[in-house]
């Protein structure tokens, strides 16, 4: 059931309302954590492990304490409480005690009076390490027992004639959000702290700070800072516990900000994966069994693995109908880097093994793929073949298929300006040497959190003289939710004057995390829904029909105004959302584990120079599920962001390790997208409403990043007729498999 | 003790031998628009203005600014009155976290004061030393086309 209201107000839901950052942002007068100070400020630096394993065999803070303007070096015995975080299984120590297990852990951390003593100071700790054989390869890691979680999915016996297999990689992939990690610790003179900082979940971080603080919640709060993106790295502790337990020993404010090379280090990344296939089918197409085995390196510590795998596993057949599943999902323990949430939560790699099996099939039955996708798309009251979950609420697969195959292509190019060619300015590759394919992928995710998990928002609508407040403590990573709450407002009381203010953990309980493409559905829910009791409120105290800034009216007569209405006090409402309730699998696998699903297909242009392996991703085109745009600008800015990151997965951007150590943590050897590498993306928007979020809305900023990297690994294959299993694809994958290639 | 203009007002710092210009923007001279996200020149979040050239002012040295008249993002703007790059990335959906943006005004806004009609690869290469995470760069696009001259 959808709510929809007739939008009188100016802003409301479904218009490109204007973000009310937009402005202090463009003035460099927008506070990011790592902006702010505080009258005595001292500055954190963090100690970390050279080793991916190792063993601590003793630990020297003296010379570092003896540098003039350092007030303090702590280790895991100056932890007072629990010494253990995680988001979902705490087993990460908040410094390294005895041993270290990933290269970059944090073993100690200092405090000095500004930020270069800070980092002479953590140089000058000195660790006797005995280094340790590391432990890097995950499927060896599955033989040895050493897992987060193993899940095996098995239904039906179907079998089909038509077989193909095939063995699939992705990269590890960093979320890369322009602004590092950093925060702001105040202690309150009272044995508490309060903390300012940038996160995806304040309340998670919260219990995670309050427990390893040893102290009650009450003396803890967290305050939401400004956020400079995050795409899951911000939905792990970081550096929030360090920050902490600095200012509580030193008395004093204490302020970290991660240098590139840390935000590489620190927090979690994207899921590296290996994927077998095995798809089976009838000569018409029809997908009667699908066998896969993922294994996901979660490296050293859990994070969320064990969801991520989930993600991985349910999604791997994709948005089709299939009569059998067999999958055997690992996510493997090893001293790698710890991984956890980055945008599309382990439907990405799961999208890129199906998608390219998709492809293989199609070609081994001689079908169109396009058409192969539509004979088997999932629809409504399907039935989810890993799960078993009949879907409700919309999930338009041939209409996203459909619509994206009636795009038209882009011509093909003719201009010789390098800045159109692969190599670019780098005047590598002239017209003539450029071949094109054309790529073609669909993926589909769930929304929000799954498997019976105790799923919540909470939002408080207060009206008042001045206008509509809502009250929230959801994280704005820039994807724009402060809008979409100020749209439902207006939409849901006829007040346009609404503003968003974030509240502490001790003002407001969790809005959940802004990940898994929830917040939207979320707290906008909530905030729909107490929105809907101010007004019942503010109409049943006025005796009135109808709201709006000047107060309420009765017909065309203003019975009251805003200010006489809320004299006494607010209309306030605090409401706590939840989703269709989800829960734990069974023993198979199988179950009624999700809220709801969103899908996106991707058609990719491509033009290769095949000699060199050069790429340039010349167009993308993408039909997207969206239930309904609340705001269609922003959605579109989550399509064409989502996308780039696609982009990157696709052809440039992958954390390479060496015996665990990342050897490219910086932004002169990760390469991200830039604007000369970012394709042209029309984008149309699929709106059939689904069943529970706010006026038909699902969440958006998934999908975008799912089917793109297949789609344009399948257009490379389409381009060079080489079978390209891995993403991101190389330049040596292509120019060494080249005909005409030297011969090592 | 240097002595610099920044956006019309004189300033004087004592910087540390090895500190960036950011850094003395950020943490001496209080001004905090110019973003630090890599320290290294790669992705122009601290792009300013320096005696007329765009820089990265993460690898600019302090030290070496003696005399020097700098323009950041927080002299863009006229009083209340947006420039119109800011205006129109607002308005185009080129703003989403934002940390990029102050880099994108400063070097956009250089882009059109010094090519008042550039083509999109004109645009895309000008503007290839700024990243961006969030947008994918369609909204900046959008907005620097809007802006062309003839547009």
């Amino acid at each position: 059931m959808t709510i929809t209201r007739p939008t009188r107000v100016t802003g409301g839901v479904g218009t490109s309302s204007r973000r009310p950052d937009g402005t202090p942002k463009v003035r460099g007068e927008f506070a990011f954590s790592s902006d702010l100070s505080a009258e005595g400020m001292l500055w954190g630096a963090t100690v970390r492990s050279p080793h991916a394993r190792a063993r601590i065999d003793r630990i020297d803070i003296a010379a570092a304490l003896a540098i003039p303007g350092v007030r303090a070096v702590l280790t895991i015995d100056d932890v007072p409480g629990r010494r253990l975080f995680g988001l979902e299984h705490p087993d990460q120590p908040v410094l390294a005690e005895g041993e270290t297990r990933f290269w970059g852990e944090p073993v100690a951390v200092v405090a000095a009076d500004d930020r270069e003593t800070a980092r002479r100071a953590a140089d000058a700790v000195v660790v006797d390490y005995t280094e340790l054989e590391p432990f890097t390869d995950p499927t060896a890691a599955e033989d040895r027992g050493e897992t987060f979680r193993v899940f095996d999915i098995t239904h039906g016996d179907a079998t089909g004639t038509v077989v193909v297999e095939g063995y699939y990689e992705t990269g590890m992939q960093d979320q890369a959000p322009l602004g590092t990690e950093s925060g702001l610790a105040i202690p309150d003179g009272e044995g508490g702290v309060d903390l300012h900082i940038s996160t995806q979940w304040l309340h998670a971080d919260h219990e995670q700070v309050v427990a390893s603080l040893g102290l009650e919640p009450h003396q803890v709060r967290l305050h939401m800072a400004g956020i400079g993106g995050a795409f899951g790295a911000r939905e792990d502790l970081s550096l929030q516990l360090h920050l902490c337990l600095l200012a509580l020993h030193t008395g004093r404010p204490v302020k970290m900000v991660y240098d590139r090379t840390e935000s590489f280090v620190g927090p979690v990344h994207r899921h590296p994966a290996r994927m077998w296939y095995r798809h089976e089918a009838e000569p018409d197409g029809t997908l009667r069994r699908v066998e896969a085995k993922i294994i996901l390196d979660g490296g050293a510590y859990a994070s969320t693995s064990s969801a991520v795998l989930a993600n991985a596993a349910y999604f791997s057949v994709g948005p089709y109908r299939c009569d059998a599943v067999r999958v055997h999902a690992v996510a493997a323990r090893t001293n790698n880097p710890p991984c956890g949430a980055m945008r599309g939560f382990g439907a990405v790699q799961s999208c890129f093994g199906y998608e390219s099996q998709m492809d293989r099939l199609a070609e081994a039955l001689g079908m169109d793929p396009v058409e192969l996708r539509l004979k088997n798309a999932l629809a409504p009251g399907d039935r989810l073949p890993t799960s078993g979950q009949r879907i409700e609420g919309s999930l338009p697969v041939r209409e996203v298929i459909e619509t994206l195959r009636a795009m038209p292509l882009p011509v093909d190019e003719t201009s010789g300006d390098p800045r159109r060619l692969p190599g670019g300015t780098g005047n590598t590759t002239p017209r003539s040497a450029v071949v094109r394919g054309v790529g073609f992928a669909v993926g589909i995710k769930n929304l929000a959190f799954s498997e019976g998990f105790d799923d919540y928002a909470e939002v408080r609508a207060s009206l008042g003289p001045d206008g509509l407040t809502l009250h929230t403590a959801a994280a704005e990573v820039g994807q724009g939710l402060v809008t979409v709450l100020e749209q439902i407002g207006r939409s849901a009381t006829g007040v346009e004057n609404v503003r968003v203010v974030w509240d502490t953990t001790a003002q407001i309980g969790s809005a959940g995390s802004s990940s898994a493409s929830r917040q939207s559905q979320m707290s906008g829910g909530a905030a729909l829904v107490a929105c809907e009791a101010v007004l019942a409120e503010a109409l049943r105290r006025g005796a009135g029909d109808r709201l709006d800034d000047a107060g309420v009216w009765r017909g065309e007569e203003l019975v009251t105004s805003l200010a006489d209405l809320t004299a006494d006090r607010p209309i306030e409402h605090l409401e706590r959302f939840r989703h269709p309730q989800t829960h734990p699998p069974d023993e198979n696998g199988r179950g009624d584990v999700h809220a709801g699903y969103a899908v996106a297909a991707h058609r990719a242009v491509v033009d290769v120079d095949p000699e060199l392996g050069l790429i340039r991703v010349v167009h993308i085109d993408t039909a997207q599920d969206v239930g309904k745009a609340l705001n269609p600008q922003a959605v579109i800015g989550q399509i064409e962001g989502g996308i780039m990151q696609g982009v990157g997965l696709a052809v440039m951007e992958e954390m390479i390790l060496r015996d665990g150590q990342v050897v490219n943590a910086s932004f002169t050897d990760y390469l991200l997208p830039t604007f000369a590498d970012a394709p042209t993306v029309e984008a149309v928007l699929i709106e059939d409403p689904d069943h529970w979020g706010p006026y038909g809305a699902k969440g958006v900023g998934e999908p975008p990043t799912i089917s793109s990297t297949p789609a344009i690994v399948a257009a490379i294959r389409a381009a060079t007729g080489l079978a390209l299993t891995r993403a991101p694809v190389r330049a040596e994958d292509i120019a060494s498999q080249w005909p005409g290639a030297a011969k090592q | 003790m240097i002595h610099l203009t920044v956006n019309g007002d004189a300033h004087s710092a004592e910087p540390g031998p090895a500190e960036s210009l950011l850094s003395m923007l950020r943490n001496r001279l209080g001004l905090a628009g110019s973003k630090d996200a890599c320290e290294q020149g790669e992705c122009g979040s601290c792009s300013v203005i320096l005696d007329g050239e765009l820089v990265c002012s993460c690898l600019v040295l302090a030290a070496d600014t003696e005399g020097s008249e700098i323009h950041t993002v927080e002299g863009i703007a006229d009083g209340d009155d947006l420039n119109r790059v800011q205006e129109a990335l607002v308005a185009e959906g080129g703003v989403q976290c934002g940390f990029c943006t102050p880099g994108f005004v400063v070097a956009a806004t250089h882009l059109l004061d010094t090519n008042p009609d550039p083509s999109d690869d004109d645009i895309r290469e000008a503007l290839a030393g700024n990243i961006c995470r969030c947008t994918g760069y369609g909204g900046i696009m959008r907005a620097l086309t809007a802006l062309r001259e003839g547009s």
